[in-house]
């Protein structure tokens, strides 16, 4: 996993609240059994005029000029500001596989559906809990200044506005300290294989038709 | 001190504890799919890890399979390629139980689970898929987790988790003639939204909660995703237990009595406290339908489609607005006006035994009406097909002019053929009505089996109770 410190970014809007992952990436994209590529489907339904389906070549498809990541302004961002609720619905790890393949690192909102902020830590993706008048400050920054950007500071969990306000945040220390680092969880977790190994063996002896 | 079945059910999973309280959890049961598992199975490979262990695996194939022409096989090439990358890797690695396309025991993993007595109470239980709440009817801690955390079941047998805060979810008294468990998860995520249970474990509990079969528990801790929550369960009681007697995979002989003890242990302390508490009357609940994109956007029967301006907040007000021009329906109307197109029936919310002999006994000696296009049911496993088959439900609904299809995920999402075309409108027994959910620009209603039964037969929704 890319470790996460410090990300300077442009910023982009989206909002909207209970933004679901079949939005974000719509079931048909889902038969793929990679975990790279999604992003040119990202909002698929909302992106383009037409129907995607798989293996189409997506730089040839009309693009809906009324959504605000298709908008030039917004090109190349990698910060994206949400509402309420984003993410919920499917547990697809899609959804934040296709946003990080979009470019985005960070997603800040008011808050998130917590699969969708469970799967995002896995991904190098940061998501950043914000209080809502903070979230209106933020929307109305970057719709009134062209080419608005922010910076993220994992470390010192602020996000710092251009005028020198910084917003702090909070991170559980258990997962900012594998963003931080990059760190795969599964070799951490499996520093403590003897603790997992012996509770399997209580279990096993006290509730054998668990393993039948 | 006294703790909540959610206590109970977590301090006995813990391995370790990290110092900010994550804490390791060891699961017991890893339910598996071949939408959310290629990667991870890929990602193990490439690691060069083993899986811990393959006992604890139950796998089935339901979101890409066809409910019809099995004998063709599966001819979306993509589709097929899923599917066949489950088959080889679980041949690769083993599994307690495989399902594999046109087994007789092929469904939806949530059905087919309980089914075989492969979520047992007190077990932790995962899947890569969000509706893994479900089991939580059999007093289980059950997750929907990422394909990351599928890597990470299948390499270490555990899950790294934040302890949730607990809700108890009361609904008390008797439910009315033709309300089911549909309508109360449905009343409740009208009542506290879809971000409601965000942070919480929801433990259902009250007289309405227990006056419900298995299959009634399992369509509301399926829901408790919509309402936001991760996890939803409710205690053992007797029904729970009359349940598993005798399921392939449940205990047997001495263990089944040692078993029972330590199932009856799985409730909460009668002084347990929760961090937060709802209370719904059971019997004010009236058949509920969903009028928007989100399901907390809901009205009894007997109510109307609101109107934008009802909504204080401003981001709310919006949310109405879009989902009203999505759904293509004027404020005011009554839900009882709104006509359908198509209809479905199935769903690991509804498609089990219960649910098709709710929606049978509307449709017994009637009629889908002209306007219908289409009626589906699609029976959650290959065993609630042939138990229905037994019972001759299928007669019942093909004589009403329902399709009768093989078992599948089929129009709840929509990735195999069955699906709505732009714009059209379907009563659905579902749980998602988000845009595109059962194919682009399609209209979802999400009902219960009697109701969608009901708008099957009038051709736009009505009150089920005036049908009878
Ligand atoms: S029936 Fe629908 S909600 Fe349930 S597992 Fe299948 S796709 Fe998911």
């Amino acid at each position: 996993m890319k470790p996460f410190t410090l990300h300077d970014g442009l910023v982009a809007p989206l909002d909207r609240s209970n933004v679901d992952t079949d939005a974000i990436i719509p079931k048909q994209f889902l038969k793929s059994i990679k975990r790279s590529g999604f992003g040119p489907n990202a909002f698929d339904e909302w992106r383009y005029m037409d129907q995607g389906e798989p293996g189409m070549d997506n730089s040839l498809r009309p693009k809906n000029p009324n959504f605000v990541l298709n908008q030039d302004r917004y090109q190349g961002a990698s910060i994206l500001l949400v509402r309420q609720n984003f993410g919920c619905g499917s547990s697809r790890e899609h959804a934040p596989w296709a946003l990080e393949d979009f470019g985005f690192r960070t997603i800040i909102g008011e808050s998130f559906a917590d699969i969708f902020f469970n799967n995002c830590f896995k991904n190098g993706l940061l998501p950043i809990v914000l209080p809502k008048a903070e979230m209106d400050a933020l929307f109305g920054l970057t719709e009134h200044s062209p080419g608005f950007r922010l910076k993220v500071d994992l470390p010192a969990q602020l996000v710092m506005r251009p005028d020198g306000h910084a917003i702090p945040f909070e991170v559980d220390a258990f997962r900012k300290e594998c963003l931080v680092n990059g760190w795969d969880d599964i070799g951490l977790t499996l520093r403590h294989a003897d603790k997992i190994r012996e509770y399997e063996a209580n279990r096993r002896a006290g509730q054998p038709w668990l393993f039948a | 001190m006294p703790k909540t079945l959610y206590d109970k059910l977590w301090e006995s999973h813990v391995v370790h504890t990290e110092a900010d309280g994550t804490a390791l959890l060891y699961i017991d049961r890893h339910l598996i799919h071949e939408v959310t598992s290629p990667q991870a199975f890929e990602g193990l490979k490439l690691a060069g890890r083993k899986p811990w262990r393959t006992s604890s695996i139950v796998a089935t194939a339901d979101h890409n399979t066809p409910t019809t022409h099995w004998e063709r096989g599966i001819e979306d090439p993509v589709s097929r390629q899923q599917v066949e990358t489950l088959d080889a890797n679980i041949r690769e690695v083993g599994a307690l139980a495989y399902f594999p396309f046109k087994d007789k025991r092929q469904g939806i993993v949530h059905v087919v689970g309980p089914e075989n007595g492969a979520t047992l109470p007190g077990m932790t239980v995962v899947c890569g898929d969000s509706h893994t709440s479900t089991h939580g009817a059999f007093a289980c801690l059950a997750h929907g987790i990422g394909t990351s955390e599928v890597e990470h079941v299948l390499a270490t047998q555990c899950l790294l988790q934040k302890k949730s805060r607990s809700m108890l979810v009361r609904v008390e008294g008797p439910l009315g003639r033709g309300v089911t468990a549909k309508d109360i998860v449905l009343a409740l995520i009208g009542r506290i939204g879809t971000a409601g249970g965000t942070g919480y474990a929801i433990e259902f509990a009250g007289s309405a909660i227990r006056a419900l079969s298995m299959e009634g528990r399992m369509t509301i801790c399926n829901m408790a995703i919509e309402a936001g929550a991760r996890v939803g369960f409710v205690a053992v009681d007797d029904t729970t237990i009359a349940y598993l007697k005798g399921r392939d995979f449940a205990p047997r002989g001495e263990d089944w009595e040692r078993a029972i003890a330590c199932w009856r242990t799985l409730v909460s302390d009668s002084d347990a406290r929760f961090d937060a508490v709802v209370d719904l009357d059971a019997s004010g609940i009236v058949p509920q339908v969903t009028w928007g994109t989100s399901p907390e956007m809901v009205a009894g029967i007997d109510g109307a489609v609101p109107a934008p301006e009802d909504f204080q907040d401003p981001v709310k007000r919006e949310g109405v607005e879009r989902a009203l021009q999505y759904m293509g329906l004027t404020p005011r109307t009554p839900i009882g006006q709104i006509r359908i197109d198509k209809v479905f029936i199935g769903s690991c919310t509804n498609s089990r035994i219960e649910d098709l002999r709710d929606a049978a006994t509307v449709v017994r000696g009637r009629h889908i009406a002209a306007n219908v296009k289409l009626a589906l049911v699609v029976p959650g496993s290959g065993l609630v097909k042939s138990q229905a088959e037994a019972e001759g439900l299928d007669r019942i609904f093909t004589a009403a002019g329902f399709e009768w299809r093989q078992p599948g995920c089929s129009m709840c999402l929509a990735m195999n053929d069955d699906r709505l075309n732009p714009g059209e409108r379907c009563a659905s027994t579902s749980n998602r009505n988000f845009e595109g959910r059962q194919g682009a620009g399609g209209r979802t209603h999400l009902v219960s089996p009697a109701m969608a039964a009901a708008a099957a037969i009038a051709g736009h929704f009505v009150d089920v109770r005036q049908l009878a």
